[in-house]
């Protein structure tokens, strides 16, 4: 039994650490090669500030000598989905797209002349959605996840943008002697190749969170097999008392201990890895969802099996049946040969270990709170959270203990005496899977009070955000403004204008944007702080607003001044908050912006329209100017998908909450299965004074639901630090927002019923047990030939 | 497999005997392109211009220059054109192919560059007159109303850059029977002529620094849809200038047994003479290894009803065109019963 | 009579013998009376112990304690039994670990709802644990603990009073003094005793005595 645990304990905790590094090595590993496919990270890229680039401008740099490599880029609606379509000119790409030759059943002709392919990635799109296609697709592993990548004259026609390139790439080898770029098309705007990728700086937060959530899941499995651990070699003290009365060097015998732990760990480590497996595999394409909607990357729905990730899982189980080896066989090593094993059942004993345990917790937790301040940063604050967490659950026991006999103090009759008392010598063996459970439902009441306080917030600052009815995006600055001057002739209510330059405030790219004075911001815009009369500033253009994500990492405010771009200072009149967006952002008034920038896009527009008309109003632009459908988006669209992807986003940790729930009661579970052999001792006495089995029975149910009840009392306050923690301290530091906590009691009554539960559940089998016990079996109990 | 070497083995299908064994079918049927007709009259200007109906063409020009160092130096300047289908067709989705190469060779440096083009956006092509090729910053032009007869040659990669100016001193020349030049026992033919007297002079820009050049170039023009036939593995081409004034062209064609040989004989006058299979023989002397490769690097070439009898030897051994196809192309000296210059290109040694 | 156990016949589920334990055991006990029985080792004296406190069915024969049958009870009723009239001291492992002396000495007399905290008073004094009230178990050695056992089933105030070896493991002078202590603490209470041993010095003791063999007593 104490086998099946230790390893059943060991291969879960590994299972969901390795879950949760297989899911981050994954998404890296994507990020690294599609920017490594994109040459983003390798190639200077030329673009136009105005749009895109003619084909002409492309053959004038070629036949100047320069060597670039044409992209043309858009969305595209493949098989009921939309996709990122790359056009490139196979003759020039520096990367390749086709799949091997071998493989490749595929001839230039079939891809450089009409109706051409697609590549895609296997994952991408699926075989059985290839009929739906307008060009025949050929699946290629070459081609990043999430995209669609296709020769550049397919790519005009599915785009319906002829004679037109998105960007250039200028490829690494250029001829000798070239005339400048600037000379040639001095338009247009030469980008370094990008140190370092975008996706893995924007993403590590995310990945940051799923680690710690990773950790947790370990050290609540550790606690597991701690637990068993000492168990297994309490039992054991027999054996090696004898052998060491035999003259077996106690060296060798803790050599030879923990060489059978090590073969255990290694055993559980890797099933630990196949349970991994199979939960990342579960889990990652509701994760790769979240990172493609939230941060646009590329992140394959399938796993691949990669030995960092190999590693790491069966270095965690080593590491962890060591750790929790190690003090057992410590108390081995202190064991002397001769006494008794002791039966240390009074509970006497285990006070003054718990006292200990609390200081400890203690001095954890005061750790924890002093790291922001010595330390500062994200780490910090999961510093803070470890602390907080590991602190309380070493204190755990005592505070049991505390409350049982405060209980058992009031405790009228011989059996509820019995009961407090008992459930107080029992907490010893239970403590450890306690804890794993306080830790199970504290993050449940942390993580689930941040996510409901933010999908509220969230669902608020929509509505105040998405103020106008219609959404346009034009397709040329041309168009933009013959759309413009068509919706002012009358067509609606006001034209609020969303044009937008980048910039570098406070040393980070940030976006800078433009407004009219319009009621519409007055009205609406989901201001934090802001000065006096802060809109009449924003018009007169001696104020700026910033978004929160600025304010907080540079630690500005309203009143303070901000440099929005070399040689020009402005006064901060408001603090805007600003979710889902990682990067700074600002706002002032247009005609500011267009004084400070050149070549300010004009494509985008907000539209005022009483709600009833703007279905027709859309319909009228898309006839008028032949738009694309996609290039008006009705405020409901928007808001439905901005919900629907922080709801992925929350999908995993949700899931990573279960587990651990779980985890948690299958601890308690495996307590008392390993105790069993111990209780029996303990219960059959009372069995002859004249209590029946089925009493007994319901009386072990009750035991753990209280347990699990009490322990769940004691979670709402750590659950609620940690969202605290969680909202005001993690949130600032990897987003640069901080959010409203809200409280759900409702969803701590759930929580709470859902721990009786687990308590109940992890009793059943042991209950069960006792009550179809037959007589003679607990009269052995008795037997003289114990 | 790159995008490059993809499609430069695409066109190594269709220039060597490779596309014997992989499409074994292209021999019997054209696919739609043309085919050569012995009788048919070339005419120029049109015919330097490209002739899309047809599957492969090339611009090939090659010189053997001496240095104001007093180096010898060797050039070559290659657009291939490769149809998908026999059309023409403008934009992207064109299916004409340009390809080019470049290459400089001194007596211890190859320098190589290659280009990759579509015919319908204005990056690569051919017109007849004026007449022009280019591919990117590459380019041969003619001087207006000159037909091929004054040239500027330009081209460019990484370490080289050359600019030159060619003026032609003698007719063109028309190979095999008026431009039908049979490439096989089995009938397989190309268009093929030549201006091999081209004076040449210009600069060319070496890591070391530019050189002052001045010598002889040879321009090939040919045009076919399938000019090997099945079990024809490689070839041996000769250009050869000697000192007499005389030139000759000839080529091997190399299959299980004895080959196939051609050869043209110009005389100082310009005067040509065609010789059939077998007048020609070549036969290696030498080989060494080259890209790991054995290439013969010392040819024994004789034309007994001409009365030539010479070895030819490399200027250069690793003038290995390290192209999406790679072949070797280089200088040559000429020893025995005539001496003299030209450029040698061996295929299908692997 | 207020034991008689007729004809009890009783086998343990073994898979190499089918011989019965007890194979028609016959005994009576009258009430304040004290009995001996001995046997060889493995002669079933345990067996018909726990039979008697209603801890164990039996396979044919009838025990009646105060002419009520018992092979009829439910497990209810049985476990009433072992709350009210009936009282069983092991030869160890009698306490309860979690509960102070005190705790237990009241615990079972508690659990039949028949406490009296007077008796309890007096029960410390006379069993000599006066000053260890409040120690658990593991804090005593095993003759107190023993005492404690035999308080705690005397505080019960049985009709019947079974014990299997209650002195077992303790040394001759502790096991007199606690045997001593026994007989005296049930003949004040008018307890019938009924005790297993395998010492005939303590068996002389007891106003009967008889042996278990070959599954019958004689
Ligand atoms: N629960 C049981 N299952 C199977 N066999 C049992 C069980 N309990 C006792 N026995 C067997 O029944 C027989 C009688 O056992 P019992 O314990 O009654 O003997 P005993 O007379 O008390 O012996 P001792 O003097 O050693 O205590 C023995 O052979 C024993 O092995
Ligand atoms: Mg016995």
């Amino acid at each position: 039994m104490q086998l099946a645990t230790l390893v059943l304990g060991l291969a879960l905790a590994t299972g969901l650490w390795s879950a949760v590094q297989a899911i981050n090595t994954q998404a890296r590993e994507n990020y690294a090669e599609a920017a490594e496919r994109l040459g983003i990270n390798r190639f200077a890229t030329l673009s136009s500030p105005s749009g895109p680039i003619a084909v002409d401008t492309y053959v004038r740099i070629r036949r100047a000598g320069w060597q670039v490599s044409p992209v043309l880029e858009g969305r595209i609606g493949l098989a009921g989905r939309s996709f990122t379509l790359l056009g490139v000119d196979v003759l020039t790409y520096p990367m390749e797209i086709a799949p091997q030759a071998d493989e490749a059943d595929v001839s230039p002709a079939d891809v450089l002349t009409a109706p051409g392919r697609l590549f895609a990635h296997p994952d991408t799109i699926r075989n059985t959605e290839q009929a739906a296609l307008p060009v025949p697709l050929v699946t290629s592993d070459r081609v990043p996840r999430g995209i669609v990548m296709t020769d550049i004259g397919t790519a005009e026609r599915l785009l319906d943008r002829p004679g037109q390139i998105s960007r250039m790439l200028v490829l690494a080898s250029q001829p000798r002697d070239l005339p400048p770029l600037s000379d040639i098309v001095p338009t247009l705007k030469l980008t370094a190749p990008r140190a370092g990728d975008d996706l893995s700086r924007l993403t590590d937060s995310f990945h940051l969170n799923l680690t710690a959530f990773g950790l947790l899941s370990f050290a609540v499995g550790l606690f597991i097999v701690h637990g068993t651990a000492g168990l297994a070699f309490e039992q054991r003290r027999g054996m090696v008392r004898t052998l060491r009365a035999l003259g077996v060097p106690l060296g060798l015998v803790m050599r030879l201990l923990m060489v059978e732990l090590g073969i255990l760990a290694l055993v559980a480590g890797g099933l630990g890895l196949v349970l991994g497996y199979v939960v990342a595999a579960a889990l990652l394409p509701d994760v790769a969802a979240t990172l493609r909607g939230l941060y646009g990357a590329p992140v394959s729905g399938s796993l691949r099996l990669q030995p960092e990730w190999f590693a790491s899982g069966i270095g965690m189980s080593l590491a962890g049946a060591l750790a929790a080896g190690t003090h057992a066989l410590w108390q081995v090593r202190r064991l002397p040969i001769l006494t008794a094993p002791g039966q240390h059942s009074s509970g006497l004993a285990s006070e003054t270990a718990f006292r200990r345990q609390a200081q400890a917790g203690v001095a954890m937790m005061l750790f924890g709170l002093s790291c922001p301040w010595l330390l500062g940063g994200l780490v910090s604050g999961f510093v803070l959270l470890a602390g907080l967490m590991l602190g309380a659950a070493l204190m755990l026991p005592l505070a049991l203990s505390r409350v049982l006999s405060l209980i058992e103090n009031r405790a009228q009759g011989a059996l509820a005496e019995w009961f407090w008392a008992d459930l107080r010598s029992q907490l010893p063996g239970l403590s450890l899977a306690l804890m794993a459970l306080l830790l199970a439902l504290a993050t449940n009441i942390g993580v689930g009070t941040m996510v409901s306080s933010f999908r509220l917030t969230f669902g608020g600052w929509l509505d105040q955000r998405l103020a106008s009815e219609l959404y346009i995006t034009a397709r040329s600055n041309e168009e933009g403004r013959r759309i413009e001057s068509w919706l002012s002739d009358g067509q609606a209510d006001a034209v609020l204008p969303i044009r937008h330059a980048e910039t570098w405030i406070v040393n980070q790219p940030a976006r800078i944007y433009g407004i009219v004075d319009h009621a519409t911001y007055r009205d609406n815009w989901p201001l934090i702080a802001s000065l006096p009369s802060v809109w009449d500033r924003v018009a007169d253009g001696t104020g700026i607003l910033i978004n929160e994500q600025l304010a907080r990492r540079g630690d500005l405010w309203p009143g303070d001044s901000v440099t929005p771009a070399a040689g020009w200072t402005m006064t901060i009149a408001g603090v805007y908050s600003d979710y889902g967006n990682p990067d700074g952002q600002a706002i002032v008034s247009l005609p500011l912006l267009l004084s400070r920038f050149d070549g300010v896009p004009a494509r985008q527009f907000g539209v005022r329209i009483s709600p009833d008309r703007a279905p027709m109003l859309k319909d009228a632009l898309l006839r008028n100017f032949d738009l694309p459908a996609s290039a008006i988006a009705n405020q409901a669209e928007i808001k439905d998908r901005s919900i629907a992807v922080f709801e992925k986003t929350f999908v995993v940790t949700g899931a990573l909450n279960v587990l651990t729930l779980g985890v948690a009661s299958f601890a308690i579970l495996t307590s008392l299965l390993t105790l069993w052999t111990m209780r029996l001792p303990q219960l059959a006495p009372l069995w002859a004074l004249g209590l029946t089995r089925r009493k007994l029975a319901r009386l072990e149910l009750l035991r753990s639901v209280v347990l699990a009840g009490v322990t769940g009392l004691l979670a709402l306050p750590l659950g609620l630090a940690l969202a605290w923690v969680l909202l005001a301290v993690i949130n600032v530091e990897s987003f640069g927002w901080r959010l409203p906590m809200h409280l759900f009691p409702l969803d701590w009554l759930r929580l709470w019923l859902l721990a009786l539960c687990a308590g109940a559940i992890a009793a059943a089998l042991p209950a069960r047990r006792l009550n179809r016990m037959p007589p003679s079996a607990l009269l052995k109990v008795f037997a003289d030939e114990r | 497999m790159n995008a490059r070497v993809w499609i430069g083995f695409w066109m190594l299908l269709q220039t060597t005997p490779l596309a014997a064994q992989g499409f074994a079918g292209l021999g019997a049927d054209a696919d739609g392109f043309a085919i050569p007709h012995p009788g048919a009259v070339l005419e120029f200007p049109a015919d330097h211009g490209a002739h899309p109906d047809y599957r492969i063409e090339w611009w090939y020009l090659t010189a053997t220059l001496k240095g104001d160092d007093g180096d010898p130096y060797g050039v070559q300047w290659t657009l291939f054109r490769s149809a998908l289908r026999p059309d023409d067709g403008t934009g992207w989705q064109t299916p004409q192919l340009w390809m080019g190469h470049a290459a400089v060779t001194t007596r211890d440096q190859h320098h190589v560059a290659e280009r990759l083009a579509r015919g319908g956006i204005g990056q690569a092509g051919v017109t007849a007159s004026p007449f022009a090729a280019w591919i990117d910053d590459w380019e041969m032009k003619a001087h207006p109303d000159t037909g091929i007869s004054e040239l500027t040659l330009s081209a460019r990669g990484e370490t080289f850059r050359y600019e030159l100016a060619l003026s032609a001193k003698g007719p063109l020349v028309l190979h095999g029977d008026q431009g039908y030049s049979v490439k096989s026992a089995d009938g397989q033919a190309s268009y093929y002529y030549s201006q091999p007297a081209y004076d040449v002079s210009g600069t060319l820009f070496l890591p070391d620094g530019p050189v002052e050049v001045t010598g002889q170039g040879w321009l090939d023009r040919e045009w076919s849809t399938q000019p090997l036939s099945p079990d024809q593995t490689g070839w041996d081409w000769f250009s050869l200038s000697f000192d007499s004034g005389a030139r000759m062209m000839g080529f091997q064609l190399r299959d299980s047994g004895a080959g196939y040989t051609s050869a043209t004989w110009i005389g100082p006058d310009g005067q040509s003479q065609s010789f059939s299979d077998g007048a020609l023989d070549v036969r290696p002397l030498k080989t060494e290894r080259v890209s790991g490769r054995d290439i013969p690097m010392r040819w024994r070439v004789s034309l007994p009803d001409q009365g030539l009898d010479v070895e030819v030897a490399a200027l250069n051994l690793n003038s290995w065109m390290d192209t999406s196809f790679p072949y070797w192309e280089g200088p040559v000296t000429i020893s025995g019963s005539h001496s003299g210059q030209g450029y040698l290109e061996m295929t299908g040694y692997d | 009579m207020l034991l008689d156990v007729q004809n009890v016949t009783k086998t343990y589920p073994v898979a190499d013998s089918t011989r019965p334990v007890l194979d028609g055991a016959c005994l009576t006990l009258g009430a304040g009376e004290t009995l001996a029985l001995t046997g060889e080792s493995g002669s079933g004296k345990s067996t018909l112990l726990h039979l008697v406190s209603a801890l164990d069915g039996f396979d044919s024969g009838e025990i009646l304690l105060d002419g009520m049958a018992m092979s009829p009870l439910s497990d209810v009723q049985k476990a009433a039994l072992r709350r009210g009239p009936v009282a069983l001291v092991f030869q160890q492992l009698n306490l309860i670990p979690s509960l102070t002396v005190l705790q237990n000495l009241a615990f079972h007399a508690r659990l039949g709802g028949r406490e009296d905290p007077r008796q309890i008073a007096g029960l410390v004094d006379r069993l000599g644990l006066a000053g260890l009230e409040n120690r658990y178990p593991e804090q005593l050695s095993g003759g107190q603990q023993q005492r404690v056992a035999i308080g705690r089933a005397i505080a019960l105030r049985p009709r019947l009073l079974l014990a299997d070896e209650p002195t077992g493991n303790l040394d001759e002078t502790t096991s007199d003094a606690v045997l001593d202590l026994m007989l005296d603490l049930v003949r004040g209470a008018g307890t019938a005793l009924f005790l297993v041993t395998h010492s005939p010095r303590i068996a002389a003791r007891m106003d009967r005595h008889l042996v278990l063999k070959n599954g019958r007593i004689t």
